[in-house]
């Protein structure tokens, strides 16, 4: 059967939640922590809340770099969310470390002036490209749910899917190919967070 | 640009909902689980879930309750209440809250929050205050403990300050002056304590009209508002309250 969902578990923070929306949709899933169970997937989830470097220690210390980069390259489709969006870059400002580099460019640190708070916390619009497929039945300029202190830049425009306002414009989804990041989270984002994971879940089957 | 959340509070006693009993037909509005749908559907941004359950022995029962609540609502939520420990923030979070809130037990103990803070990261570490004038602060305002009816020696500017040093991601500032009034939120303590603040304040306490709501997100700067009875009665809805807040020309959320 097609639509096999991996959920990568590296530690970094709670899944519970990735875990309790997808079952909602009644996707067929499971979490690992495990390179090799990657093979057995589908598409594959990579979530996360906490801190970069940290997270890039994981990965790299479980294998589950190679895993990953091994899984994105055979074409099967990805979805990183909040801080497997920025540690798809090349490199995240937060304690300077080298990420994933699926996608050219880092993460930045919100630049705390104006009177903004850090971390970007609560619901902001997302205004996205309407063609890509994560965001299709979703009205444009929808709200979802932030929680981070850094933002995705990838160093070329045509990578980035979507964007919102906090004092800068900043890219809140990324794409190359079949490998999608959400800033956001979608499976705290009501009903269209669930429709965007919904849409990725169509597009693994 | 982000929005400004209205988050709604249901208080729980062993796993049963204590406000809310004219609530709306055909369903069990003594469920928490229930009640949460019903506002998730109703386009809240946010609930809080305060366990008020006396007895400790039951308190495993709230755990349960926050379980059930994530498997069926895809917005943050937040539990607070019988928060005394790390271990009881971690069980919370594992059971798919979003956010813990911890009060009295902060004062008695501010470690926890840093503790917490650090081994959960501070977005899901919120300091509640209840603080009553007092022109014998510094600031102007006390700190109280267990729902105030404890005084502490704590000015209440100064507490925030330090809450937020130690790792708080976020204030729900609660005026004992306002509460139960329902006739608007403490302006002053709120603006006070948001400007002092690097990280997001909720109103709470004196919420009785939609204009309420106005004030406290434009001059009073808060970044959410925490509402209870105004909803819980269906006098008001979430919805209507927003397009009230849009109307004023703040940026809400529309769901």
């Amino acid at each position: 059967m097609k639509g096999r969902i991996a959920v990568v578990d590296y530690g970094a923070g709670n899944l519970r939640s990735v875990e309790n929306a997808l079952r909602f949709l009644k996707a067929d899933f499971f979490v690992t922590a495990r390179p090799r169970d990657l093979q057995d997937a589908d598409g594959l989830v990579f979530p996360g809340v906490g801190e970069a470097r940290a997270a890039m220690e994981t990965l790299h210390d479980t294998g589950l770099d190679e895993g990953i980069l091994g899984f994105i390259a055979t074409g099967r489709q990805t979805l990183g969310i909040c801080i497997g969006c920025q540690i798809a870059l090349q490199r995240s400002e937060e304690r300077d470390v080298a990420c994933l580099g699926i996608v050219e460019g880092s993460a930045r640190l919100f630049p705390g002036t104006s009177g903004l708070k850090v971390p970007h916390m609560g619901w902001n619009q997302v205004h996205f490209r309407p063609e890509d497929p994560l965001f299709q039945g979703i009205p444009q300029d929808a709200s979802f749910y932030f929680v981070h202190s850094y933002y995705p830049a990838p160093a070329r425009e045509e990578d980035a899917v979507a964007w919102t306002d906090y004092g800068i414009r900043f890219v809140s989804a990324i794409r190359k190919g079949h490998f999608a990041a959400v800033q956001f989270h979608p499976e705290k984002s009501g009903p269209y967070g669930l429709r965007l994971l919904a849409n990725f879940l169509e597009q693994v089957r | 640009m982000l929005e400004k959340r209205i988050i709604v509070c249901l208080d729980v006693r062993e796993g049963r909902t204590t406000k809310g009993i004219r609530f709306r037909e055909n369903v069990d509005v003594g469920d928490p689980v229930e009640m949460a749908a019903l506002y998730y559907e109703g386009g809240v941004d946010e609930l809080v879930f305060y366990d008020i359950t006396a007895s400790h022995e039951k308190r495993g029962i709230m755990i349960d309750v926050v379980r059930r609540v994530a498997g069926r609502i895809f917005i943050p939520f937040c539990v607070g209440g019988g928060i005394g420990s790390v271990e009881d923030m971690r069980e919370a979070l594992l059971a798919g809250a979003e956010k813990v809130s911890v009060n009295s037990q902060a004062v008695r103990n501010p470690a926890i929050i840093e503790e917490g803070a650090s081994r959960f990261g501070r977005q899901c570490v919120v300091l509640g205050m209840d603080a009553k004038e007092d022109p014998a602060m510094p600031c102007g305002y006390r700190v109280f403990l267990n729902g105030g009816r404890v005084a502490t020696g704590l000015d209440a500017l100064e507490w925030a300050r330090k809450a937020v040093a130690l790792g708080a991601g976020e204030i729900v500032v609660n005026s004992m002056d306002a509460d139960g009034t329902r006739e608007g939120y403490e302006i002053r303590l709120t603006r006070m304590i948001s400007e002092a603040v690097g990280v997001p304040v909720v109103a709470s306490g004196g919420a009785g009209r939609p204009e309420h709501l106005v004030t406290v997100l434009t001059e009073g700067r808060a970044d959410a508002a925490l509402i209870a009875s105004m909803v819980h009665y269906g006098e008001y809805t979430v919805r209507g309250i927003k397009d009230h807040l849009r109307a004023a020309g703040i940026p809400v959320r529309t769901a």
